[in-house]
């Protein structure tokens, strides 16, 4: 009897497992793709593109393209600033959006109502329709400059690390987000903490914003994802080599008119190195879905 | 676990950025400041990053400025080619434009108007030797100058040609419309060919315009009325241009040409098509493959064979303070001589700008009885700049759609009646003539 | 009896006070920075469309009312080409990928030995760069290219003005999947699992226990996902930029694209103002329509 039940619950796993792996393969194979044309040499990614081979590692497999790519880009420095800048932007995104979420959801204060209105309403403007008239303000405002000999007052954040970090902490997307998962979780937690004279700060960090870990998880990896992607911007007001992020230096491989055509093996390289940090930071968040901590609070 | 990452980071971020050829390693400092050692520096912008034959060239040329004189500096920066014209842009709208600024032939009347550029303050002697599609004027002065030019043409090979009695066109006598229709319907009817001609609609940005203009130009058609660049009306929809356009549209719908092409418009070099329309630079991938390889121009369709010019040029900007004025002519000047020419000529085989640095290019493309010498006689006999209107880049992008439209089936006189009402829009909202 | 009402009121109303005060401090660094970084361009940018601006040019702009308003509306069969893209896009896509979405965020939530490597996968296409994915799928349309190799067709997807938009919905789907499915699985993640254990207790089945927990429990994430979907698939750009240019012959061309070619690419930046100004006003009726259909009682 109990054969044929373990036997019933092995086959439905295996049979759970089916469409998690046909999905798995047409969702991989971008990445796939990337990676193995990133060991090719250019002609046999193009000769390979128009069959199954473009997804195999197979052939003429080297790290050529690796070589290529630190030579013709300061791969390091780019690097260095996306990761300095989009993880602030994340932490402090954290930070601002959460607060503002955790109000809305659960303090009473008037105008709540239309505030929250009018942060989705700025979802709906995308981008570069006012990135134009936002180059023109920074332009305009105030910046203490630290230079080799003393501190001087500036005007004008181009070709700084501010300008690319400071107006991207405040995240429609995440407060919307935080306001959503901060509204599931019971009340009465907070009026449970009140009559124990806790203040709402405590309430915030201590009490509720634990149980929300989920939301945290997901507002770090959907704002890193389109700042460490971010290119627009950065375009527009950073003229200085050294402060440029990645996703320019992905334009440096198709400069036209060389003989070699556009090097698509090192372009391939290079997009898997960039791809890197993001999977990184998907595998590190993504752990904090799986607990389990709601059930507790309500409990105790 | 952490720290040592950012350590490793921090060696490689030191490390990385010696192993360049890019311009970016002299030490810099706000615009308009000195430079060390009360030198007045100016920052001078250029598109060629990720280019290294250029960016070699430009460091050397820089090198040997700043070292030959007590009083000036030049400081480079490098951008991709394909995010260019946006952090110009920016620079623009923040006012932060360079002192020396790289700019695309056709577009510089745009951002002379734009208030942006200022006359170089070179003379009519100063550009002598140089061919008129690589000076930039404006309004009467001369705004940039460039260091080559690029010109477009059609590879072939002289095998092909013989197998169905062709003649081979010179620039003093191309073939007419008739004749290449006649070769066309051949060269279709051998099977030999996936498709006869590959005109290259792979290609994006100012291609299509760069390339195809001059062809409704030889139909005796233009973009734009040149007498007072006020309207299109009656020339990029006269019936010459319509002509061009419907002869355009079947070149593709009966079967001539592809609408699409592989990477890198591999077809001709791996011989699927007899003929392929491109630009003087495919020269030297042509040559590796065939040793009988032809350059040949384009066909005359009434009113003479004409070639699309015009390449990047240097200017300078309303950023330049006097001193940096006179310090970036005599950087221009300076870098104006055949010995630099003749080095981007070898490593980009495009034209140099002077006849005179012919002899001094080393790869042998350029001089008389070279190979790539019809190049520099087609640019000098059918070489057509695009309209040097500031309302040129607005052009540009119409014609290109409107082109794109009628390739793809749409009717050839409306489109182009659509594309004039946009152009004189445009034209009449912008005011660039008054 | 009085003086206890009047203190009860009083720490009533001073708790309230307190409240209030909190929520603004709460919200007052998100408030700033928002205002500053994105109401003043934005408004910036809209007041632009009541006039003749130019980008860069150094004639200053003139005031034209409701000029570029009216050309847009009667004077621009692409403006007419784009609006009717964008539905038919925005319709495909809000259903299938938030559905889908939900679907491998099921999938995924399974208590299965590797899950993790199978989340990952499936976020893979968000991961890596749009441009490459668009180049990717652009090779992958190509006549002689794999879909056609595998599939069997012979249709040159992105340049036959019939197939390139539902290639352009079926690979935006493919791409952006991934992301809703984040969202729709940390909502999953919320509902209490008592509630689970309660449900099974009294011999619910587990799509009893589907319909009665699960789809009650994600009615907040449903409404973020459609909301946030809906202005996103709105925003259909990136894709259209790498691989049709709007085309063939305006079948692609979406607001957003056209807006950035009128402001960008041409520089007729009041034109382009007056076209955010209107495809602001489209999307916000829409979110608000969809807002009142979703309203919690």
């Amino acid at each position: 009897m109990s054969a044929t039940t373990e036997e019933k619950t092995s086959k439905k796993v295996w049979l759970s497992y089916i469409p998690l792996v046909l999905l798995a393969l047409t969702f991989i194979l971008p990445l796939l793709f990337m990676l193995f044309s990133s060991l090719k040499p250019k002609d046999q990614i193009l000769s390979d593109l128009t069959t199954f081979r473009a997804f195999l590692p197979v052939g003429d497999l080297s790290l050529d393209n690796y070589v290529g790519v630190f030579n013709r880009v300061p791969v390091a420095r780019f690097f260095l600033n996306s990761i300095i800048v989009t993880t602030t932007i994340v932490v402090l995104g954290l930070v601002v959006n959460s607060m503002a979420g955790f109000a809305i959801a659960r303090l009473n204060f008037r105008g709540k109502k239309i505030l929250l209105g009018a942060i989705i309403a700025t979802l709906i403007v995308p981008f570069e329709t006012f990135a134009i008239p936002m180059v023109y303000l920074i332009s305009k405002l105030p910046r203490i400059g630290f230079y080799p000999d003393g501190v001087a007052l500036d005007w004008g954040w181009n070709n700084s690390f501010e300008v690319l970090i400071i107006p991207f902490i405040a995240n429609a997307f995440s407060i919307f987000l935080f306001t959503q998962y901060y509204s599931s979780i019971p009340k009465e937690l907070d009026e449970a903490a009140r009559v124990d004279g806790a203040g709402w700060f405590k309430i915030y960090w201590k009490v509720v914003s634990p149980l929300a870990m989920p939301a945290f998880a997901t507002s770090a990896i959907l704002t890193f994802l389109p700042q460490w992607n971010s290119y627009l911007w950065p375009l527009l007001v950073i003229q200085q080599e050294e402060l440029r992020p990645v996703q320019v230096g992905l334009r440096y491989f198709f400069a036209s008119g060389t003989a070699e055509g556009t090097p698509w093996g090192q372009i391939m390289a290079y997009t898997s190195l960039i791809t890197i940090p993001v999977i990184i930071v998907f595998l590190m968040f993504q752990r904090a879905f799986i607990s389990s901590i709601a059930s507790s609070g309500v409990k105790g | 676990m952490k720290s040592k990452k950012l350590k490793a980071l921090a060696v490689l971020a030191v490390v990385g950025p010696l192993a360049l050829a890019g311009c970016s390693q002299q030490a810099k400092s706000p615009e308009g400041g000195g430079g060390e050692g009360g030198k007045t520096q100016m920052t001078m912008w250029t598109h060629s990053a990720g280019n290294e034959g250029e960016m070699k060239v430009i460091a050397q040329m820089i090198e040997d400025f700043n070292g030959s004189q007590e009083n000036y500096e030049v400081v480079c920066q490098d951008f991709p080619q394909a995010a260019y014209n946006d952090s110009v842009q920016g620079a623009a709208a923040s006012g932060d434009l360079p002192c020396i600024l790289d700019v695309d032939g056709p577009i510089m009347p745009n951002w002379a108007w734009n208030g942006w550029l200022v006359p170089s303050g070179l003379t009519d002697a100063d550009v002598e030797n140089f061919l008129p599609s690589t000076v930039g004027r404006y309004d009467g002065q001369i705004y940039s100058v460039g260091y080559w030019d690029a010109t477009t043409l059609i590879f072939t090979r002289s095998s092909i040609l013989e197998k169905v009695g062709a003649r081979v066109p010179t620039v003093e006598q191309p073939w007419t419309a008739e004749e290449f229709a006649d070769i066309q319907k051949k060269l279709k009817d051998t099977g030999d060919y996936e498709y006869v001609i590959d005109w290259g609609p792979g290609w994006a940005d100012e291609w299509w315009p760069y390339a195809y203009a001059p062809l409704m130009q030889s139909f005796g058609g233009d973009l734009i009325d040149r007498n007072t660049f006020e309207s299109a009306d009656g020339v990029l929809n006269g019936a010459e241009s319509v002509k061009f356009a419907e002869w355009f549209q079947a070149q593709f719908a009966d079967g001539y040409a592809p609408k699409s092409n592989a990477q890198d418009r591999t077809e001709f070099k791996e011989g699927k098509v007899a003929l392929q329309y491109n630009g003087v630079w495919a020269l030297s991938e042509n040559s590796e493959v065939y040793d009988d390889l032809l350059m040949i121009p384009a066909p005359d369709f009434g009113a003479g064979s004409k070639a699309g010019v015009g390449s990047w040029q240097y200017s300078l900007t309303n950023s330049c303070s006097d001193a940096q004025k006179t310090g970036a002519l005599e950087y221009l000047k300076f870098t104006m001589d055949d010995k630099y020419i003749a080095q981007f000529s070898d490593v980009t085989s495009l034209i140099p700008a002077t006849t005179t640095a012919w002899e001094q290019t080393e790869k042998g493309f350029f001089g008389p009885d070279k190979p790539a010498q019809i190049a520099a006689t087609i640019t000098e006999a059918n070489g057509l700049v695009r309209p040097p209107t500031p309302a040129y880049p607005v052009i540009s992008r119409i014609f290109d759609k409107a082109l794109r439209d009628i390739v793809n089936g749409s009717d050839p006189k409306g489109t182009l009646d659509q594309a004039v009402s946009e152009v004189d829009t445009d034209v009449k909202s912008a005011g660039y003539n008054k | 009896m009085s003086s206890s009402v009047a203190s009860a009121h009083k720490s009533a109303s001073k708790s309230v006070k307190q409240e209030r005060r909190a929520g603004y401090l709460f919200v007052l660094p998100a408030a700033i920075l928002m205002i500053a970084f994105i109401a003043v361009p934005v408004f910036m940018s809209f007041g632009l469309g009541f006039t003749n601006a130019r980008l860069g040019s150094a004639r200053p702009a003139e005031f034209v009312a409701f000029d570029q308003f009216v050309r847009a509306l009667t004077a621009d069969p692409t403006f007419w080409a784009a609006l009717r893209n964008i539905m038919i896009f925005v319709f495909l896509v809000v259903p299938i990928q938030g559905g889908l979405g939900l679907v491998l965020a099921l999938l995924v939530n399974q208590k299965l030995r590797g899950i993790t490597a199978f989340r990952v996968m499936f976020f893979m296409p968000v991961v890596t760069s749009m441009v490459v994915v668009s180049m990717l799928w652009k090779f992958m349309y190509q006549k002689d290219g794999l879909i056609n190799a595998l599939f069997g067709f012979n249709v040159d997807w992105l340049n036959e003005p019939a197939t390139a938009l539902p290639a352009v919905v079926v690979m935006s789907i493919w791409q952006g999947v991934g992301f809703h499915m984040i969202i729709w699985l940390s909502g999953l993640q919320t509902i209490n699992h008592d509630l689970y254990e309660a449900s099974s207790l009294d011999g619910a089945n587990k799509w009893e226990q589907f319909k009665n927990v699960t789809l009650p429990g994600l009615k907040p994430t449903f409404v973020f996902v459609l909301i946030t979907i809906t202005i996103a698939a709105f925003s259909l750009f990136v894709q259209i930029d790498v691989m049709t240019q709007g085309g063939p012959s305006n079948a692609t061309t979406t607001l957003v694209y056209h807006i950035i070619q009128m402001g960008s690419a041409r520089g007729d930046v009041g034109y382009a103002s007056a076209l955010s100004l209107i495809f602001f006003i489209i999307v916000l009726a829409f979110a608000l329509i969809q807002r009142a259909l979703t309203k919690e009682d």
